[in-house]
């Protein structure tokens, strides 16, 4: 344990010497203006994709409904613009596989005419939280700070459970990006009054801001802001990755820690990020719904670094055209360079959980061959979770997926911690990845097998039955049979006693 | 620049690392041995450079003579400095005056026997500079013993040529170290009151007899610290183990001075802050969680102060890390950190519905 850890009181995790936040965070909010066209996919979300209700050749205007939820765990998806839909099929998905998912493209016409947005309300306070749900979930609001579960089912969760603290993660802990930052400097008044419906929504009595210590000005802004709210606190937190993990920032704001497996809401919490509650207050005060974010715009190839307002669904080649690139990019990254995904071009979409786009120089991503595990325990300091990544890694190294489970894979966050620190340059996480397809894989593969077995084994137990029911109804007849010849022989017996 | 055609390669997080690699960390290690060396090298002579020299080039052909048989490129893996660092280590701990073949024999153990063939860096069991020092002295108890009094450092060709075995070395030039010296004397009946240690067996500013690693302790210390500083060590080794020692030895030498060694003597002898900072801490051989480095620097302080007090060698540094290396996948195992949201256990918390603060 360091001086920095002792007097934070923060054991885990890591400190980039430079988390390259500055300048970018500095320029002021720019707004992109419209590209030619959108890609706005269906899947954005957590739960069920949402469900085309346009059709090719018709006219959208902005925020118009243009895909339905389907389901419970679900979330619509709006117009960003005015235009008109060119195709609705299969784009490549920010994803490193490169495979496709569907979108609906739409080819702006540069108007940008308004269509009738959600019904605003004045005073949300004197709905119902169901109604406020609803409303959320009409918006299409879904977690912002990348998880992107539907925020409409998390707030019906959190009253069925009664949770009295809302956590807002203003940690923003990834370095090089800044767009909650930027959010919170700009639209500080925003995300409180965001923070109130949603507290209205859930039953919360109370809030706890976390924002990290390297954005004064943020937590200047939102202190501002929450002034005249009791319930609503500013709370600085050290800068520290993964500050921003909703579990490592539970533990930091409440003391408490979030049982394994278990979410947030049981022990009486709920995490929710401060660009969501932003655009909770845009969806229900004002009727927007969900088709543009802050969007960072970062790294060594980037001309000019900073946070853009852009539409859901503008292809990255045409964000990037924008800012203007410096170098061609040794890597496309989605995210922050510690969680972020790696994509394998520029011709993939923005989603609504998408708060960053880097574009890296090979110095900046520093490719180094792994070398043999030293032993040195740089990834058990660093764990946020307590795990041992070296004898995890060790373990699916040698195929052996049901010990790295039973010492705690599914604990992993994925966080990068221990990659980020190893001196030998292990790819554990990748490895980490690996082992969870295999075991996921692996339990699939059982349940699948056991159904099997279960249809065998009823397969047996009809044709058992079925051959004793046909042996009983055999032996049924043939005393029947046997029966009626005994009656018969004893009639004639009779018969010809009567005659003798 | 447009990002038009562009075609990317893609690879799982993190896209970024903390600059640190082995090679750097085990030059760090190096680097703070370095005033240590050449303060021996100054109070021994050439004889100690000509020694140092060869202990780490055998160290370095036999780990690269194992990596070639083992058809892999060693050039690229020599690099990573690791049988530098072991040779060094080694050179630290033998008598200043040694003859070459002690270098060759003890460099080529420790990479071959002590590190490759566990499957080289990272899979080792014991710590090979080590190993190879307990190699040395159990078949050459005669050469491994032979401490000579720093006086009169010989020039370069001279010192090469004692090294090399071509001169003779006058019987009054050497001493035992101050350990060996109390060994003798409580073995003879004589009590530490009433010992009569030579001048040169003790000494603050160093000029004493023993090794590299012995007679330069405050370097030594110094270099610690630096690797404390860097972060490349914790405390939690070298504290323990040091307290290990200390605490003992004064409750001994509180109870019973005729027969215990004080505690500063303790530490400012033998291979303490060597093993301390330097020996007990290698990454490979040493537990992963803090909790279990203080139990295994603890091991080694007590044992190296049961070796020193009741066995039968004067010294026990060597020893004692190799015990608890044995014993560190046993600690590994015993010893882990709690996962968030689990019991120590490994069972998932128990929930507790918390009422808002």
């Amino acid at each position: 344990m360091g001086l920095r850890e002792l007097l934070n009181g923060v054991r885990w995790g890591v400190h980039p010497h430079d988390d390259h936040k500055r300048p970018a965070a500095d320029v002021p909010l720019r707004v992109m203006p419209l590209p030619e066209r959108l890609c706005v996919p269906l899947l954005q979300h957590v739960g069920a994709p949402a469900l085309p209700v346009v059709a090719v050749g018709e006219r959208v205007l902005r925020g118009q409904l243009i895909a339905a939820a389907q389901g419970s765990v679900s979330a619509p998806v709006h117009a960003p613009s005015s235009g008109v839909i060119s195709a609705i099929g299969e784009v490549t998905a920010p994803h490193p596989s490169g495979l496709p998912f569907a979108a609906i493209t739409i080819a702006l016409d540069g108007k940008d005419e308004a269509g009738d947005a959600l019904a605003p309300h004045a005073d949300p306070f004197s709905l119902s939280p169901a109604e406020v749900s609803q409303r959320i979930a009409d918006a299409g609001i879904v977690g912002l700070g990348g998880a992107t579960f539907p925020s409409a089912p998390k707030a019906q969760l959190g009253l069925k459970l009664a949770v009295h603290t809302l956590i807002i993660n203003g940690g923003e802990c990834e370095p090089y990006l800044s767009s909650d930052d930027s959010l919170m400097r700009v639209r500080a008044d925003e995300v409180i009054d965001g923070v109130r419906i949603l507290m209205h929504a859930t039953g919360a009595t109370k809030a706890l801001v976390g924002i990290e210590d390297n954005k004064p000005e943020a937590t200047a802004a939102m202190r501002r802001a929450a002034e005249g709210f009791a319930a609503i606190e500013i709370r600085p937190v050290p800068a520290r990755y993964p500050m921003g993990s909703d579990r490592q920032l539970v533990q930091v704001l409440t003391g408490k820690e979030v049982p394994s497996g278990a979410r947030t809401a049981s022990i009486g919490v709920l995490v929710n990020n401060v660009s969501t509650c932003a655009a909770i207050h845009r969806a229900v005060r004002a009727g927007e719904p969900l088709y543009r974010r802050i969007v960072t715009v970062n790294g060594g190839a980037v001309a000019q670094p900073g946070n853009v307002l852009a539409p859901i669904g503008v292809l990255i080649e045409d964000l990037l055209a924008f800012v203007g690139l410096k170098e061609a990019p040794a890597r496309l990254v989605m995210g922050g360079p510690m969680m972020g995904i790696a994509l394998p071009h520029a011709q993939v979409p923005t989603v609504k959980g998408c708060g960053g786009i880097l574009a890296l120089t090979a110095n900046e991503i520093t490719d180094v061959a792994p070398s043999a595990c030293i032993r040195c325990g740089s990834c058990v300091k660093a764990c946020p979770m307590g795990l041992l990544p070296l004898e995890l890694s060790a373990h699916i190294q040698a195929g052996e997926y049901d010990k790295a489970e039973a010492k705690g894979l599914d604990d992993c966050l994925a966080c990068g911690c221990c990659a980020y620190v190893c001196p030998s340059h292990v790819p554990l996480v990748q490895s980490f990845y690996h082992a969870k397809g295999e075991v996921w894989k692996r339990a699939q593969q059982k349940k699948r097998t056991e159904f099997t077995k279960g249809l065998a084994q009823a397969r047996t137990a009809r044709l058992e039955r079925e051959a004793r029911e046909r042996a009983e109804a055999a032996a049924r007849r043939k005393a029947e049979r046997a029966a009626q010849q005994a009656a018969a022989a004893a009639s004639a017996n009779t018969a010809g006693g009567a005659s003798a | 620049m447009s990002a038009q055609g562009m075609i990317l390669q893609t690879v799982a997080s993190p896209h970024a690392r903390a600059g640190e690699s082995v090679s750097v960390v085990m030059l760090k290690v190096v680097a703070t041995l370095v005033p240590a060396t050449v303060y021996g090298f100054w109070l021994f002579g050439s004889p100690a450079f000509w020694l140092w020299l060869i202990t780490i080039a055998a160290a370095l052909v036999g780990e690269a003579v194992c990596l070639r048989w083992a058809g892999r490129d060693p050039l690229p893996l020599l690099k990573d400095g690791s049988a530098l660092l072991t040779g060094w280590l080694l050179a630290l701990s033998l008598p200043p005056w040694a003859p070459w073949w002690i270098g060759v024999v003890g460099g080529l153990f420790a990479t071959t026997l002590g590190k490759q063939v566990f499957g080289g860096l990272g899979n080792n069991l014991f710590n090979p500079a080590m190993i190879a020092r307990i190699a040395l002295l159990v078949s050459f108890p005669v050469q491994m013993t032979y401490w000579v009094v720093p006086a009169g450092a010989p020039g370069l060709f001279d010192g090469l040529l004692i090294t090399l075995g071509q001169m003779p070395v006058p019987d009054a030039m050497s001493s035992a170290t101050l350990l060996g010296h109390a060994k003798t004397d409580l073995a003879r009946g004589v009590d530490l009151l009433h010992t009569e240690l030579p001048g040169h067996a003790f000494n603050w500013v160093g000029a004493r007899v023993g090794s590299l690693g012995e007679t330069s302790t405050w370097l030594i210390a110094a270099g610690g610290v630096a690797l404390l500083a860097m972060r490349i060590i914790t405390w939690h080794v070298p504290v323990a183990m040091l307290a290990a020692i200390a605490i003992p030895a004064a409750i001994g030498h509180a109870a019973d001075p005729a027969r215990y060694i004080d505690w500063t003597t303790h530490l400012m002898s033998g291979g303490a802050m060597l093993g301390a900072f330097f020996i007990a801490t290698d990454y490979v051989t040493s537990p992963s969680t803090r909790a279990g480095q203080v139990v295994f620097g603890l091991g080694c302080g007590l044992l190296t102060w049961v070796i020193r007090t009741y066995g039968g060698y004067p010294e026990g540094v060597a020893f004692a890390v190799l015990l608890m290396n044995a014993l560190t996948p046993a600690i590994d195992r015993l010893i882990k950190p709690r996962v968030y949201g689990r019991t120590f256990g490994g069972k998932p918390a128990p929930l507790q519905k918390g009422k808002s603060k």
